[in-house]
């Protein structure tokens, strides 16, 4: 896990490399300030080298002076258009992640997150069901 | 103090790719469009006159923001109480130094190896000229302030996919970027073709600028000479004596230059944020808030602090807040008017009898990932081996930068070196790995420029802003369309509440925003008490 991690980081930092163009970096705007994004496939990939960043590990969320929610047993995953309008668009603390995933990789992760951490919700996102989400 | 050059993106890249694309004057309607140009309107100390009629003001947070309105406040003649939520005061200004615990959201704790007098600033690193409000604080609060090394003309740009992997001197970049362009523009004017644009008597002035500044031959051609290499370096340096003569050096290909990109890393130090001369606090940024707690009177601030609610009516305030460790039984504060310096990440989460439109302000407003990493080395190599003496190497890998100390040339045998500086993707990749994982890349890269890393590192320290309790995130992430619809309403006074920090200005995640907005707000608070 720990090199596997590690070497995702440093591949998606030579594939972004090859995104020089202003075109690249102006759509990128998002809540990263807008550079090409995010290059891990695969909804496990995805949770692990970015999600768990503020969800943690076991998707339990962490209570600070504000609060990350636990993703794990979460009854507001039932909907999955809920979980995909957060995931482009950002809700409070949340940033809007639409400008540094694609279609396919918000479906991804939204369904890896919807049956794991306790959740075994059987319904598909499809790509199809993100582009539509978007603004 | 965002900057960012090869691989991340940052919202000052952005800008610096719209100017690239688009020229300079697009770029500046840009910046100004976002908020992110322009002066502070900072015009002295502030003068709150009037009687404030025995009014009490609650400040929430004692960051910047905080503490400079709980200072002014209290000289005008308000009862001001703080509450904080950490056990120690500063916010993002902060420093980290051997002996310091660094606790994450997630139960991740770093307890910092350095050796003492070494620090790493996690937060803000640097303080532009011109962010006058900050500079005279520090002057008044007796901070003393040495300068920060922004460009550094012997520091590396690097391009993992160019010129194998092999890192160049800023020097050699710059000299022979200058030299081709020079070159170029001078063969389309000595060829007429820019007689459209350029008169005669022009022409011959740009001319001898372009083989000046460009250090072009008598025929206008950039390549290896003396004077080339009394611009860019030589390959052996002129000396004394028999033993060597000096070696001019090649310039790179122009085409290999060009497309190895590595002249994006020319640009920060001549951005108004980033010009010479920069500074910094001696001894690290948090002797900004130590500064400023030293001038309040004591027991002014209450840590350890967690707001839970914010009540208000006709007459004043009532905050909620549980020990931020212990929790229990909510207490409570009362006051006739509260400053806010809380984030948005963390107020938007917490109950509050406020309007619609600030409601809404705030829950719009999520922040930027940042991160950064600190790294003690046992021998001050970038000095010994390389001749780097302060300024920042820019790469694109992960950790976006290394920025090598400004203080403490040749003074100790170790130091601390700033191996990581990220925004954007990258940031939250690293925000996501173990603290163990982090300094792992940031070794890995830092050896890819710097092969001393392997054998020198000794420890380090990180910071994912994103897991930092009291913000949950970098700095506030506007947009042109958010600044449009939200900002006035996030800075205008609700009932009895003003908000300030440098998410409440125009001078995004830098120091002095946090000061002017303060500064601005109880200007305004301060008027509807004196006018009441």
């Amino acid at each position: 896990m720990k090199s596997v991690s590690i070497g995702r980081v440093l591949g998606s930092a030579l594939v972004l490399g090859l995104l020089f163009s202003s075109a690249a970096y102006a759509q990128g705007a998002g809540a990263g300030g807008g550079r090409g994004g995010f290059t891990e496939q695969g909804g496990e990939a995805i949770f692990k080298n970015v999600c768990q960043g503020c969800h943690m590990p076991q998707a339990q969320g962490a209570v600070g002076a504000g609060m990350y929610p636990a993703l794990a047993k979460n009854p507001k995953l039932e909907v999955s258009g809920y979980p995909v309008s957060v995931v482009v668009n950002g809700q409070k603390a949340m940033p809007a992640f639409g400008g540094m995933f694609s279609d396919q990789q918000v479906a991804d992760v939204v369904n890896y997150i919807r049956t794991h951490f306790g959740n075994s919700y059987k319904d598909k996102v499809t790509p199809a069901d993100v582009k539509s989400a978007r603004p | 103090m965002s900057e960012q050059v090869l691989a991340p993106m940052s919202r000052r890249s952005l800008f610096r790719m719209i100017g690239m694309a688009a020229g300079s004057a697009v770029m500046y309607q840009a910046m100004s469009d976002l908020g992110y140009a322009g002066e502070s309107g900072y015009t002295g100390p502030i003068k709150l006159e009037g009687d404030p009629k025995g009014s009490s003001v609650l400040v929430l947070g004692a960051g910047l923001a905080g503490l400079t309105a709980a200072l002014e406040l209290s000289k005008a003649g308000y009862k001001v109480q703080v509450l904080e939520y950490q056990h120690k005061a500063g916010g993002r200004n902060i420093s980290i130094r051997g002996g310091d615990t660094v606790n994450e959201l997630g139960g991740f704790t770093q307890h910092c190896q350095f050796d003492q007098g070494f620090y790493v600033n996690p937060g803000p690193m640097r303080i532009p000229y011109h962010h006058i409000a900050l500079l005279d604080y520090c002057k008044r609060l007796n901070v003393p302030l040495e300068p920060f090394s922004i460009i550094n003309y012997n520091a590396m740009i690097h391009n993992s996919k160019a010129f194998g992997g092999k890192p160049k001197r800023y020097r050699e970049v710059e000299t022979d970027f200058r030299g081709y362009v020079s070159e170029l523009l001078a063969k389309c004017t000595s060829q007429g073709k820019l007689e459209q644009s350029v008169t005669k008597e022009d022409t011959e002035v740009l001319l001898q600028a372009l083989r000046s500044w460009g250090a072009l031959d008598r025929n206008y051609e950039y390549k290896k000479s003396e004077l080339v290499s009394n611009h860019r370096g030589y390959d052996v340096d002129p000396g004394g004596g028999l033993s060597w003569q000096p070696t001019n050096s090649e310039p790179m290909a122009m085409s290999e230059l060009l497309q190895s990109r590595l002249w994006t890393g020319l640009l920060t130090g001549h951005e108004y944020e980033y010009q010479m001369t920069m500074f910094q606090p001696v001894g690290g940024m948090d002797r900004i808030s130590a500064g400023f707690v030293r001038a309040l009177p004591p027991d002014m601030i209450k840590y350890n602090c967690k707001v839970t609610e914010v009540k208000q009516d006709a007459n004043g305030v009532t905050v909620s807040y549980v020990d931020a460790q212990k929790g229990g039984a909510p207490q409570t504060a009362t006051a006739n008017w509260c400053v806010n310096t809380i984030p948005t990440t963390i107020l938007s989460q917490v109950p509050m009898q406020i309007g619609a439109p600030l409601k809404n302000a705030i829950n719009s407003l999520s922040y930027s990932a940042g991160f950064k990493a600190g790294v003690q080395m046992k021998r001050r190599w970038w000095e010994d081996d390389e001749r780097i003496y302060g300024g920042i190497t820019y790469t694109d890998q992960p950790v976006a930068l290394i920025s090598y100390p400004s203080t403490q040339f040749m003074q100790t045998q170790k130091g601390v070196v700033l191996g990581a500086y990220t925004f954007g993707p990258h940031a939250f990749e690293l925000t996501s790995m173990t603290p163990e994982e982090r300094m792992k890349v940031v070794v890995d890269c830092g050896a890819a420029i710097h092969p001393q890393y392997r054998t020198e590192f000794e420890n380090g320290v990180s910071v994912g802003w994103h897991r930092m309790p009291f913000t949950l995130g970098c700095f506030a992430q506007w947009t042109e369309a958010n600044r449009e619809k939200s900002y006035n309403a996030l800075c205008a006074i609700d009932g009895r509440m003003v908000l300030a920090g440098e998410h409440a200005s125009h001078l995004g995640a830098w120091q002095e925003g946090a000061i002017v907005s303060a500064l601005d707000a109880i200007k305004r608070l301060h008027q509807r008490v004196v006018s009441a």
